[in-house]
Parts: C-alpha cells; sequence; structure tokens
C-alpha cells in the first residue's frame, strides 16, 4: 500500500449526547476507492460529516484524529479548515436533487468553488473545463443553465464538477447514486473511476450497496452502530466474510438462486445510537452469539492480509458456523390456469397539457402508451424500469386510482376502466396496493389499529367492534407484528414495521391482487428481506397474485414469475423471469442488466454504455423510443416503432433487430 | 406570459362583482335608504317628501336588487345596485353622498397615507431581515432563545396599546413630537415620526418570527451543505445562499402589499388624526355614506387583485424555477 491520503485513528462522534460514531480507525491511500458500508444509521455518514467538520447542530467530535497527508485537521482553526474543506478533501452528497442551489446558475456554483481553491485561474473558464471533464455535453451552455433545468445524472455531475474544482487528494462520496436509476448509476460510477485513475485522487465512497462495493471499491470496512465490525480487502470479503453481520448482509441479498426459498433475514433491527451497549454491538442480533458476546467487548482480530474481523467468536478459531438458506421450494401456483386473473389491453394514460388563453390541450405525456400484460392468480409479474418510465402511474391505472385514457382493464373479465363509483366499490375489495414509502403512506395521526381496520369498515367486514378488533390483531399477527401495536401510532415503528403494517392494510379486505410499488426500496438490505420473505409466505399461503413494481432487478430474480420491462410509457419486452434474466433480447434490456452492480467482485463485466437520459414522455423520439440511446440503432429504427412481436420461444419483444423464433 | 395575465385580469372580472355585490347586500341589511336619509338630514327636518327629494337627488329611489316594475333587461339595471355599480368599473366613484367628489378626496387623501405607509414598509422589513438573520446566525443559542421569546411577548401585545403607549410616553411625557395632527409639506414629518415608529415596533414579533422561521428552513437544507462544503465561509454562506433563497417569500410577501400601501391604516390614521384614506373610511361607515364605503371596498379589492398579479410576476424575476403559463 502507498502513503495513506488519509488517516483516522479512534474518531468518536456524538450528536446530541448519543455516540453515533464510536471509535473508528481507517485508512485510505492514494489513488485507492475504499468503500464504507453500512446499513441506514450505523454512522457512516456521520463518519464523513466528521471529517469534512461539518457536523449537524449539537454534534461534536469527542475524540481522535483525523490526518489527511499527515496534518492534523481536527486541531485546525476553522479559517484555515475552510482552505481544506472543497480544496484537498472533496465531498458529494446523495440527493443531487436538493444538494445545487436552485437560484444559482451552475457555472456559478462551481465557479464560486474554484474561485476560493484556485485563484490563479479563470473561474468561469475552470467552471466550463470542469463540466466538460465530467462528461457534460456542451459545457458552454449548461454553465449558464439552473439546476432545474439539468437531470438528475447532470446534477450529480454538476455536483463532482464542483468538488473537483479544488482538485481534492480525498474525494468522500456519500451515496452518490443511491438516487439514481441504475444506467445513470453506471456512468456516474464509470466517471468516478476514470477521475480518480486521471488524477490520482484518494475516494472514500459512502453506500449500503453491496453490489456498487464489489463493483467500484478495493477495499472496504462494515460499519454498525457506530462501529467498524471487519475491514478488508473486496475480493477477500465477497471470497469469505469472516463477521457474521457481513455474511448474513450477503445471504440477505435477493437472487435468482434463492427463488422459492426463504432469505436470510437478519431478525430485528439496528440498535438506536443511545442504546447502551455492553458487548459486540451485533451480539443481540446475532444467531451464534455467546454470554461473553453480551458482555465484553471483542478486539480486533487478523483473517488475512489486510484483511482483519471484530469478533469473539473468530478468536475461537471457529471460522464462524455456516449460515444456512434454506432452500426449500413452495407450492407456489403453476402457471397455465385457465383465464387470466387480470389483463390489461392497449392500456393508455395520457396527461393533457394545457396552454394558452383557453387552457387548450396542446399536448399529452404519454405516461402509459398501450400497454398488455396479464396476471394468473397466485403469480408474481414484476413491471421493471427506470424512474419516470410510467410504471407506477400502470400500477395505479390498473386499480383506477388513476383513470385511464384508453384501453381495457379486464379483471376476471369485467372492465374496471368502465366502471365508476359504486359499481367499482366491490373490486376495491379484491385489488389492492402496497406503496414504496412506508413513511408517507399511512396517516400520522391515525391509529394503527384503525389504519388496518378502515378497509373492513369501508367494505362492511365486520359486523361489531369486536369482531373488527379481533380481525386486526389477526392481521397484525400474520404480517409479524405484536397485536398491541394497534393502540400506537405509526411514528413508533422502524420503516419495517412500517410496511407490514401496511400490506396488514391491505390484507386486511382479503384481496386476491396485491400492486406492490417498490414496497422495499426504502428499505435497509436486512429488513428487505424480512419483508421479501414476508411476501412469499403471504403468496403461498393465501395464493395472492402480485403486480410488483421495481427497478430492483434481483428483487426481480428472487421473487416473480414474469417480468415486462417498460421503456418511456410501453412494454419492450415480456417474458418468464429465468428466460429474460438469462438471455435479454431487446439492446434495453440488456443494457439494463448490464448496469446492475452484481455483489461478486469476480464477475465484473463489461457493461453496455447508455448515453444520456431517457427522453421526456410528453415528447418522446419518432420511431423506436430507444433508438437515440440504443447501440444497435439503424436508419429503420429512426423511423418506425417495432410491433410487439411474439416469438416461438413465447417471449415478447419489441425490436427491430430480434429474429423470429 | 402574456395570456396568462390576460387571463388573471379576466378572472378578477367576477371576483369584483361578487366583493361589490357583498359590500351592497351586507350594507343594506342594515341600513335602508331611508335610514341614510334621516342620518343625512338631521333630524329636525326631515319630512316625508324631504326624504324622497334626498333619495330621488342621490339615486336611492329604485329598488336595490330587482325592479319588479322594469320591463326585461330594465327589471335589473333599473336598481340601485347596477346603477352605482356601472360607474365603479369604470373607475368613476361619483359624488359621496354628502355631496364631495370621491375622486378627487382619494387623490389628495392617499399621501399622507403613503407617507406613513411606505416608511413604516421599508424600516420595518430592513429592521427585520436583520434581527431574522441575528437569530439565525446564533442559532440553537440563548440569544436566538431569549430573542425569541421576546418576540412572542411583542407579538403577543394588542396593537392597540403600541399606539396608545406610544402617544402617552413619547408624545405625554417626554413632549418630543405632538399627540396627533397633520400638516401640509415638509412640517408634516414631525407628525409621521410617531405613527412610523409605533408601526414598525408593532409589527416586528410577528414579521421578526416569521423570518426567523424562513431563514431557519433555508439553513437546513442540503445546498447550505454543499456550500460549507465547498469551503465557503458562513458569512458567504449566509448572504450568497441562504439569504437569495429566503429572500423569494419575502418579497412576494412584501409585493402583494404594495398596492394596498395607498389604502392606509384605518386604526393608526384615525388614532393619530390623519387625513388619509384609512381615516375616510373610517368617517364614511360611521356616517353611513354608502357611496365612499363601497368606492374603498371596491378600491380595495382591485388593488389587492393587482398586488397578486404583481407578485406572480415578481417570483418569475427571483426564481428561476417558476414561469407562469
Amino acid at each position: 500500500m502507498t502513503a495513506p491520503a488519509l488517516v483516522v485513528r479512534d474518531l468518536s462522534v456524538s450528536v446530541g449526547g448519543s455516540r453515533v460514531v464510536d471509535g473508528v480507525d481507517l485508512e485510505v491511500a492514494a489513488g485507492e476507492t475504499f468503500a464504507l458500508l453500512g446499513e441506514s444509521g450505523c454512522g457512516k455518514s456521520m463518519t464523513a460529516l466528521a471529517l469534512m467538520r461539518l457536523l449537524p447542530p449539537g454534534g461534536r467530535v469527542r475524540s481522535g484524529s483525523v490526518r489527511l497527508d499527515g496534518e492534523e485537521l481536527l486541531d485546525l482553526p476553522e479559517y484555515a479548515m475552510r482552505g481544506v474543506r472543497g480544496g484537498r478533501l472533496g465531498m458529494i452528497f446523495q440527493e443531487p436533487q436538493t444538494s445545487l442551489n436552485p437560484v444559482l446558475r451552475v457555472g456559478d456554483q462551481i465557479a464560486e468553488a474554484a474561485r476560493l481553491h484556485d485563484p490563479a485561474a479563470d473561474p468561469r473558464r475552470r467552471a466550463v473545463e470542469l463540466l466538460a471533464a465530467v462528461g457534460i455535453p456542451d459545457p458552454e451552455r449548461r454553465v449558464r443553465e439552473f439546476p432545474h433545468q439539468l437531470s438528475g445524472g447532470m446534477k450529480q455531475r454538476v455536483m463532482i464538477a464542483m468538488a473537483l474544482a479544488g482538485r481534492p487528494r480525498l474525494l468522500i462520496a456519500d451515496e452518490p447514486t443511491t438516487a439514481l436509476d441504475v444506467t445513470i448509476q453506471a456512468q456516474v460510477l464509470d466517471l468516478l473511476a476514470d477521475l480518480r485513475r486521471e488524477t490520482g485522487m484518494a475516494m472514500m465512497l459512502i453506500t449500503h450497496d453491496l453490489g456498487v462495493v464489489a463493483e467500484s471499491a478495493g477495499r472496504l470496512a462494515i460499519m454498525y452502530a457506530g462501529q467498524i465490525l471487519e475491514s478488508a480487502p473486496v475480493g477477500a470479503f465477497f471470497a469469505a466474510p469472516a463477521h457474521p453481520y457481513g455474511r448474513m448482509l450477503l445471504a440477505a441479498l435477493p437472487t435468482g438462486e434463492r427463488r422459492g426459498g426463504h432469505l436470510a433475514a437478519i431478525e430485528g433491527r439496528v440498535p438506536s445510537p443511545d442504546e447502551a451497549l455492553q458487548g459486540c454491538r451485533f451480539a443481540p442480533r446475532c444467531p451464534q452469539a455467546e454470554a461473553r458476546c453480551h458482555r465484553q467487548p471483542p478486539d480486533w482480530h487478523p483473517v488475512g492480509p489486510g484483511h482483519r474481523v471484530r469478533c469473539h467468536l473468530w478468536a475461537q478459531g471457529g471460522h464462524g458456523a455456516h449460515v444456512d438458506v434454506p432452500v426449500a421450494k413452495g407450492p407456489g401456483a403453476e402457471e397455465g390456469a385457465a383465464a387470466p386473473l387480470l389483463e390489461t389491453q392497449g392500456l393508455q394514460v395520457h396527461f393533457p397539457i394545457r396552454k394558452g388563453l383557453l387552457k387548450r390541450v396542446v399536448g399529452r405525456v404519454r405516461a402509459v402508451d398501450g400497454i398488455d400484460l396479464h396476471l394468473d392468480a397466485g403469480r408474481t409479474l414484476a413491471l421493471v424500469g427506470e424512474s419516470g418510465c410510467g410504471k407506477t402511474t400502470c400500477g395505479k391505472a390498473l386499480l383506477q386510482l388513476i383513470r385511464p385514457t384508453g384501453g381495457r382493464v379486464l379483471y376476471r373479465g369485467r372492465d374496471l376502466a368502465a366502471l365508476s363509483g359504486r359499481a367499482l366499490r366491490p373490486f376495491r375489495r379484491e385489488l389492492q396496493i402496497v406503496f414504496q414509502d412506508p413513511f408517507a403512506a399511512m396517516n400520522p395521526r391515525m391509529l394503527v389499529g384503525d389504519i388496518v381496520a378502515e378497509g373492513l369498515v369501508a367494505q362492511g367486514l365486520a359486523k361489531d367492534r369486536a369482531e373488527r378488533r379481533a380481525r386486526v390483531a389477526e392481521l397484525l399477527e400474520r404480517v409479524g407484528i405484536a397485536p398491541e401495536a394497534a393502540a400506537r401510532y405509526p411514528h413508533e415503528f422502524s420503516g419495517g414495521q412500517r410496511q407490514r403494517i401496511c400490506i396488514a392494510r391491505a390484507l386486511a379486505v382479503e384481496p386476491r391482487l396485491i400492486v406492490c410499488d417498490e414496497p422495499t426500496s426504502a428499505l435497509d438490505v436486512s429488513v428487505q428481506a424480512q419483508i421479501l420473505n414476508l411476501l412469499h409466505d403471504l403468496q403461498t399461503g393465501l395464493g395472492l397474485a402480485y403486480l410488483f413494481i421495481t427497478h430492483d432487478i434481483s428483487v426481480v430474480a428472487y421473487l416473480a414469475h414474469e417480468v415486462a420491462v417498460m421503456y418511456l410509457g410501453r412494454i419492450v419486452e415480456r417474458g418468464r423471469v429465468e428466460a429474460v434474466l438469462a438471455a435479454p433480447l431487446h439492446p434495453y434490456t440488456r443494457a439494463l442488466l448490464s448496469a446492475v452492480p452484481e455483489p461478486d467482485p469476480a464477475s465484473r463485466r463489461q457493461r453496455i454504455h447508455l448515453e444520456g437520459d431517457m427522453p421526456s414522455p410528453a415528447d418522446p423520439p419518432g420511431g423506436c423510443h430507444f433508438h437515440p440511446r440504443c447501440p444497435e440503432a439503424d436508419a429503420r429504427c429512426a423511423r418506425e416503432y417495432p410491433p410487439l412481436r411474439t416469438l416461438s420461444s413465447g417471449r415478447v419483444v419489441a425490436c427491430h433487430h430480434v429474429p423470429d423464433g | 406570459m402574456s395570456a396568462y395575465l390576460l387571463r388573471r385580469v379576466l378572472y378578477a372580472i367576477p371576483i369584483l362583482i361578487g366583493v361589490n355585490l357583498l359590500t351592497f347586500v351586507l350594507f343594506f341589511v342594515v341600513n335602508s335608504p331611508d335610514d341614510m336619509a334621516r342620518m343625512h338630514l338631521g333630524v329636525k327636518r326631515v319630512t316625508p317628501a324631504a326624504i324622497e327629494e334626498w333619495k330621488r337627488e342621490r339615486g336611492y329611489d329604485r329598488p336595490l336588487l330587482y325592479n319588479e316594475r322594469g320591463e326585461g333587461l330594465a327589471r335589473f339595471t333599473d336598481t340601485i345596485f347596477f346603477q352605482k355599480s356601472l360607474a365603479l368599473f369604470r373607475f368613476d366613484f361619483g359624488t359621496s353622498d354628502s355631496g364631495r367628489d370621491i375622486g378627487y378626496d382619494i387623490s389628495q387623501r392617499m399621501w399622507p397615507s403613503l407617507a406613513i405607509a411606505v416608511p413604516t414598509l421599508l424600516v420595518g422589513l430592513a429592521l427585520n431581515v436583520t434581527l431574522a438573520l441575528t437569530l439565525v446566525f446564533f442559532r440553537a443559542t440563548y440569544v436566538d432563545f431569549w430573542g425569541l421569546v421576546g418576540l412572542v411577548a411583542l407579538m403577543s401585545i394588542s396593537g392597540l396599546f403600541y399606539i396608545i403607549g406610544g402617544q402617552y410616553l413619547v408624545g405625554k411625557l417626554l413632549h418630543l413630537v405632538p399627540i396627533s395632527g397633520y400638516d401640509t409639506g415638509l412640517a408634516a414629518a414631525k407628525f409621521l415620526i410617531l405613527p412610523v415608529v409605533v408601526g414598525v415596533v408593532s409589527g416586528i414579533g410577528s414579521g421578526g418570527r416569521w423570518y426567523r422561521t424562513l431563514f431557519l428552513e433555508e439553513v437546513g437544507k442540503d445546498y447550505v451543505r454543499t456550500a460549507r462544503a465547498k469551503g465557503l465561509g458562513e458569512a458567504r454562506v449566509m448572504f450568497g445562499h441562504v439569504f437569495r433563497n429566503a429572500l423569494i417569500p419575502i418579497l412576494t410577501g412584501v409585493v402583494v402589499i404594495l398596492p394596498l400601501l395607498f389604502m392606509g391604516s384605518l386604526i393608526v390614521e384615525s388614532f393619530f388624526g390623519i387625513p388619509g384614506l384609512g381615516s375616510y373610511t373610517i368617517d364614511a361607515i360611521q356616517r353611513q355614506d354608502f357611496a365612499i364605503v363601497r368606492a374603498m371596498v371596491f378600491l380595495g379589492s382591485v388593488l389587492y387583485i393587482l398586488g397578486l398579479i404583481l407578485t406572480d410576476i415578481s417570483y418569475t424575476l427571483v426564481d428561476p424555477r417558476v414561469r407562469l403559463e
């Protein structure tokens, strides 16, 4: 290892009395990418902010040392620290949407940083150079634009340009791609890797995504409840994680091989930082914990070169018992049921764009533009696509939460789009929805019991209060929540528990189909596994059908039977999950799958690069919607939209270049 | 944008008709034209003939809203409401029930109103913004805490107390300025100081607290963290980033009341004896002079609508994300 650019020793940070970072040691060498991995609330962002000395009000560094190129940062006076911040030490943040000042031009925001740290250069020229360096086309024009005129990926590039203005020795990237789509994530990660190679800067990548770590980091440290549990070279960690937590995180990932079985979910949740813990932080959730683990904090033990772990069990030479991953195939309904439960024919949702004095309709946003789907009872159809492709609108249109502007939604042969008001009501019982954000999906002023019971009341399913209460208790128990929870408010529960309550609410009216709109994307990996297990059990137990809306391919591989890939309001490919994921036919599906980071550093593959962003559904490109970004496009693709063809394998695909058969 | 503005102006017409109708109905629920005539003629000389004569001279001899004896459209047009409203839309306010030219009165009396309202607004704005910025700079310290307590206390005291207290302390005990009254030209200055000071002080509580909230909200946002991560100093962060964003709601809040400054303040003007439009309105209400009341309410609504349109335009000037379409 070359001389470390950053050395952190025994760093402890408290925020308002609770110790969020506790004795962290880490080193980042010049030119390497070091990943700090952990679930939400583990203290990884607080560590980064402490390095920048940008802790929120009430936060302070209690002890420790932070040395950048040998210089102690914690002892610097504030004015000297300002020279380091944004200079030798750059940082980019998770939300490019909110991290740029909305009223200033992006060029001015970059020039501001350049002026501070690079006074010799002309700041305006620097801004243009930097925008070009981060791969923004036409930088001369872009410097004069405001953040809202740029897409999410472009904004993150502007953030990176801003951090580069000071020619940093170390760039801290705090979840730089979490808010972005996979194809854009791939672009940004590639850009960061290129910049690191060109400038020789060190990079500290803070993330919760094991796939991102495997694809882009050299070394990693796993953080849990304010402490580092294991630090290792990426290859060694993914080959044989030494700490039970690391092993369980890997086992909790949904993959195609784990289909039909249970994921090894980690029970419980991350302890809150104000809980006093004597022994190992992970002991309460560790299935192998011994009495000693609860009493005595473990020491560091070497595992291999550059690989060490903080676990009592390792010291005993027990290389940690194996985490068993049961692969018991559930019954699961077989395909080929007589009639589909739900079918859409040419489903269309167009939103009008109105302009002018009389608000005439001058155009349409074609959010959903002619979609055919079908879903059998007891099975799962995944609807996959990047944000803005219309998948959520499609899910809402199925339930008539947004009325379709064209096409039919046939539920057991009845066209829901033609029904309204009272006639639609009985069908509300059959079709339910679980939303993405369990924090926003429940009325914060209502008791959990009332939330769950609301459907029972609306559909007249419970005769009296006693029956209703019994039913609510039964439902909560079914999703793994204690029945006493009925008398509490949503804010008293964690994200995973809230999502369970949302599922209980949907189950209350005994639906046959549940639309799951990204139900796990707001949750941590270990909690996501709990929810996926629950959804899997409910399907086998109750014979539910799911329309699973997601952008996460690994969840699709684990849970779904069929998959439909959506691009700009239309289905581009549809088929059985194993077949589509193993051999995608449409160029977009291929690019989407290749952009997904695999949690296995051995399988770093060649990515298919997609240039640019998804176009606006108000003004889709002529011909095939995908042709401006498609590596295989030719003149014909620019001219005519390819028809959706059913191949002899049963696969449905819309591309001129896919041969028949 | 021009289509948007034109549509807003067209929307204003039904609003003004509604406001006018409501003022009319409210006024004549408690009054009748006969009451008005008796009030104006005085108690002694009232004869039925004199009342009829008074009503006929001023056009109050028609039915209020609906004329049963009329033909066709005349059933609606030959009424007090229609006859009196039509002129208003041409901004022809006519003569008051006591015979004065309302348009002339307004053009005379708006200057004293502005002479109080404009300095009160500007000084108050500068003071409140400075105060709020100071509190936000010292956020989460005792300065902020006690500052906020002080603002809430100032806000909790009735505006009337500031007027009477100010007049007693400054005018009566200290003899610094006259208690009330008005003069023309520069001589008016000594009569204006006290009402302006009282107006500013009574606004500090709510204004300062509101601006502090706006600044605090901005300070907590992600882009401020980005600005700090660049290595910018606190002053640059505050004025270069926070201030510009917090200014958007502050500026638009000010723009909406700009046109209403012409209307003056009902309470301050009557307490300090300022011959502005505020005291004009109060006096007219007391004398049951319907022509003036209606003209002032109409003018107020027009100016308020104008203020809202100006607010929309000002948004497009200060916030690059907003476009009027």
